[in-house]
């Protein structure tokens, strides 16, 4: 397990990683984006790294439509089923504003947020003849001080031909930026074991589409 | 996931007959044993939690072991029976898993099941993770088949929802057949009764002192922010806690790197009262943190209280913590900060941050529901009438722009608070819109009501053809059980018919035209009436053709938007668009639109 949890030191050994530190992650967005089968596909891989892991999740009523964030906590000294505020490593946002509504949650100065730039525009917003396109939010992400990567959603699903992959693209760059606790390997592994075999090479596409917008190369 | 487990620990303790109500957050708990079934276990989804209850319990009369499932607002749906179950008692072991909900995140109130076991004189678990959860669930058919009573267990959203891996292994006992030996004790008489009473008080404080040895009931040292065995350092303040607030305490004390002792419940009805001595024996000041009601407080008040121990409770009753919704890592941190005098952890502030827009949950893009309101509110367009909802997706239709709920109270209780407003106010249309399972669960003895009474109302039923909230869970109307097999198909316009209701017109909501005069010519029948709106759930059928709109011919004018608040339609740079990775095709806007601009996309 790699990224910045509290007191890693550089020499320690796994094991004495995973007793003491805890890697948080938040993964936020609309109901019906996907954000759930994300979080569970790096669960299932710190899982086959032999790390404890605890995921808790928004379900029922506010999943139709409404904000919906996955809290997962790698780590044995992890007791609470949510992530404290100021602790996650990384906040992968399938949505500018929900990136902004998570902030908190990021541990400053030591993480990552990973936003799709696309907005997804609340019904009340049509309703009212307020225009949100997710520009403020994202302007507000870039200067906020900490580490942003932008990943263009509509590029990567157009590219893989599926609307469904999001999810992968926004692990791709999670885990490209060290953030996630886990490779872009590691990750595919757990496509390839997890996901019927019609989704797999669409999934591995949008994962590496994905670290290409943290390392600069996909635009 | 928590539900999980409590379905894989109940498998392992030889559970045979499973029975529930859909209910978030309890509902993946049977789904997980028709799941996982070894093939010996019946499970079925009741048409409501007395039924569910009724039917485990004639269950374990005969020996076998059962368990039935609910949310928390479920047990008053079930505590008839439950209640007079506590006092005949059963042969085979018996849960009562019901699922509580601080927040609430799904849920009409935030009752604390635990405060139920007490006034229903019940044993109850309260698992702290998934892991304890599964143990626990194994612990509560022992106790159950021991004593002789139903027990309740009581895992919370967070312990539900929340997963964690666990090894499930062998079944520790098959679940076998049942006999059921006919006896006096089986048949509830007001002398048996008092007998029972009697016998039950006598026993609680017995169970409560052996429930200072269980397992999941403990004192725990903390110091340094880690449990330590054997400690140096006395400490005088202490946490008592439950539930998965004994998780928020443990982390909290992490953060913290404070000294502590705590008192971890895992049963708090009966409470473990030698046990809550020792912890407060030493102390000066405990913090009770716990959700929901001030169980845990209350008790340990009683305890200090009779055996003359000189310490301060502080928690709900005190204001040092919150009274309703759900505790946070941050919410404990700081009571627990306070209590042992030491700065709370900093949390970051983004006091910069514009506000991100409000999103409320909402009916997806073409749910029939919203056709279906639209109708309704078209063909009353201009007269006075009031729309009573019920419990389900379709609650969402109160919001804006449909505005078409105008009370939701409980399950079932839209066709009887429209009898109440029909006798109050005469000169409105009142209308009661319902679910299909719904209509099932509760539904039914209402319209029996109205008709027997000769009350007007207007009944609208709502069938998608699926238990659509809670995640797509069978129903008497569709012709399949839990199981999957084929089962007769309860149709509802027949049995509306059969109570008497005077006109039933069945019609699909997507043709907004002939809903439209359906619903007219309901309200013009008088009497008890009935449209019966069909139209299956966009997640349990295909979609229809993507819809487009043509740009020369919109105008702006925004019709669509401001009459159905499809998520799918949006407007941005002052053009109004529809999401194709959200329309599912209903085509309601190609028929609201007045300019012909929305048609099925080329």
């Amino acid at each position: 397990m790699s990224g910045p949890g509290e007191g890693v030191g550089m020499n320690d050994s796994p094991a004495a990683v995973l007793d003491r530190a805890v890697h948080d992650l938040i993964f936020c967005g609309v109901g019906g984006q996907g954000i759930v089968l994300a979080s569970k596909i790096v669960a299932a891989t710190a899982l086959a790294a032999g790390c404890p892991v605890k995921t808790a999740e928004t379900i029922g009523m506010a999943q139709r439509g409404g904000s919906v964030t996955s809290h997962v906590r790698i780590g044995r000294a992890a007791h609470a089923p949510l992530v404290p505020l100021g602790s996650a490593s990384a906040i992968i946002a399938f949505e500018p504003a929900e990136a902004v509504r998570c902030l908190p949650y990021l541990a400053p100065g030591r993480g990552a947020v990973v936003v799709s730039r696309r907005a997804v525009p609340p019904v009340t917003a049509a309703l009212t003849r307020s225009e949100y396109d997710g520009s403020e939010m994202l302007g507000y992400l870039r200067e906020c001080g900490e580490r942003v990567i932008v990943v263009d959603g509509d590029v990567v699903c157009a590219t893989c031909g599926s609307p469904k992959v999001l999810n992968t693209a926004l692990l791709g760059a999670a885990a490209e930026a060290g953030v996630l606790g886990f490779s872009t390997d590691e990750i595919e592994a757990t496509i390839r074991r997890t996901l019927p075999e019609r989704f797999v090479e669409m999934n591995v596409q949008a994962l590496a589409l994905g670290a290409g917008y943290t390392r600069g190369d996909s635009e | 996931m928590g539900n999980h487990a409590i379905a894989a620990g109940a498998i392992r303790a030889g559970v045979g007959v499973v029975t529930g109500y859909p209910g978030t957050p309890s509902s993946e708990i049977l789904e997980t044993v028709v799941k996982r079934n070894p093939g010996d276990i019946y499970a079925e989804w009741s048409v409501n939690e007395k039924v569910a209850l009724e039917v485990a319990a004639g269950a374990a009369y005969a020996g076998v072991r059962s368990m039935v499932t609910m949310k928390q607002v479920g047990l008053n749906v079930a505590s008839d029976p439950l209640m007079s179950l506590a006092y005949i008692g059963v042969k085979g072991g018996m849960v009562v898993v019901v699922a509580d909900d601080p927040g609430p995140i799904s849920s009409q109130t935030e009752q604390d099941t635990r405060t139920f076991a007490g006034y229903a004189k019940l044993p109850v678990f309260d698992p702290v993770s998934p892991g304890e959860a599964f143990e626990m669930i194994q612990d509560a058919f022992e106790l159950s088949e021991r004593l002789g009573t139903p027990v309740l267990f009581r895992p919370t959203t967070r312990v539900c929802h929340g997963y964690a891996p666990i090894e499930v292994g062998e079944r520790t006992r098959e679940p076998g057949a049942g006999v059921f030996e006919k006896g006096s004790r089986w048949v509830i008489f007001p002398r048996l009764s008092y007998a029972n009473h009697k016998a039950i008080e006598e026993r609680l404080p017995v169970l409560a002192e052996e429930l200072s040895s269980y397992r999941f009931n403990a004192v725990e040292e903390v110091r340094g922010g880690a449990l330590e065995h054997d400690p140096a350092r006395a400490v005088t303040r202490g946490i008592a806690t439950g539930g998965v607030s004994y998780a928020y305490a443990r982390e909290a004390l992490s953060m913290l790197g404070a000294d502590c002792r705590i008192l971890k419940v895992g049963t708090p009805h009966p409470f473990p009262v030698d046990l809550a001595e020792r912890f407060l024996r030493g102390l000066d000041e405990v913090l009770v943190l716990e959700e929901l009601d001030p169980v845990i407080e209350r008790e340990l008040l009683m305890v200090a209280a009779e055996r003359r121990i000189p310490v301060t409770v502080l928690g709900k009753r005190s204001g040092h913590t919150e009274r309703a919704g759900e505790s946070t890592v941050e919410s404990v941190a700081a009571a627990t900060a306070a209590l042992l005098g030491v700065d709370a952890p900093v949390v970051p502030t983004c006091s910069s941050a514009p506000q991100p827009p409000a999103r409320p949950p909402v009916l997806c893009a073409g749910c029939p529901h919203r056709a279906s309101f639209h109708a309704v509110k078209r063909a009353m367009r201009g007269t006075k009438a009031v729309f009573s909802g019920d419990i389900g997706c379709y609650t969402l239709g109160n919001a804006a722009p449909l505005e078409m709920v105008d009370t939701c109270l409980c399950m079932g209780a839209g066709v009887t608070i429209a009898q109440g407003l029909e006798r109050a106010e005469p000169d409105a249309t009142h209308f009661a819109f319902i679910g299909d399972s719904t209509f099932f669960h509760t539904g039914i003895p209402g319209v029996v009501n109205a008709v027997y009474n000769g009350t007007d109302i207007v009944l609208v039923v709502l069938d998608n053809s699926t238990t659509a909230m809670t995640g797509h869970q069978t129903h008497p109307g569709l012709g399949r059980t839990a199981q999957g097999e084929v089962a007769e198909r309860i149709a509802i316009a027949p049995v509306l018919e059969a109570l008497g209701v005077s006109h039933v017109e069945t019609c699909d909501p997507l043709r907004l035209e002939e809903a439209e005069a359906a619903v007219k010519r309901a309200v013009e029948a008088g009497g008890v009436s009935a449209v019966i709106f069909e139209s299956p759930c966009i997640a349990v059928t295909a979609p229809g053709p993507m819809h487009a709109i043509d740009q020369d011919l919109c105008t702006d004018c925004q019709v669509c938007i401001q009459r159905l608040g499809c998520p799918a339609i949006m407007r941005a740079g002052g053009v109004v668009s529809i999401d194709t990775s959200l329309c599912y095709g209903c085509s309601i806007c190609a028929q609201v639109c007045p300019t012909g601009a929305i048609g099925v996309a080329r």
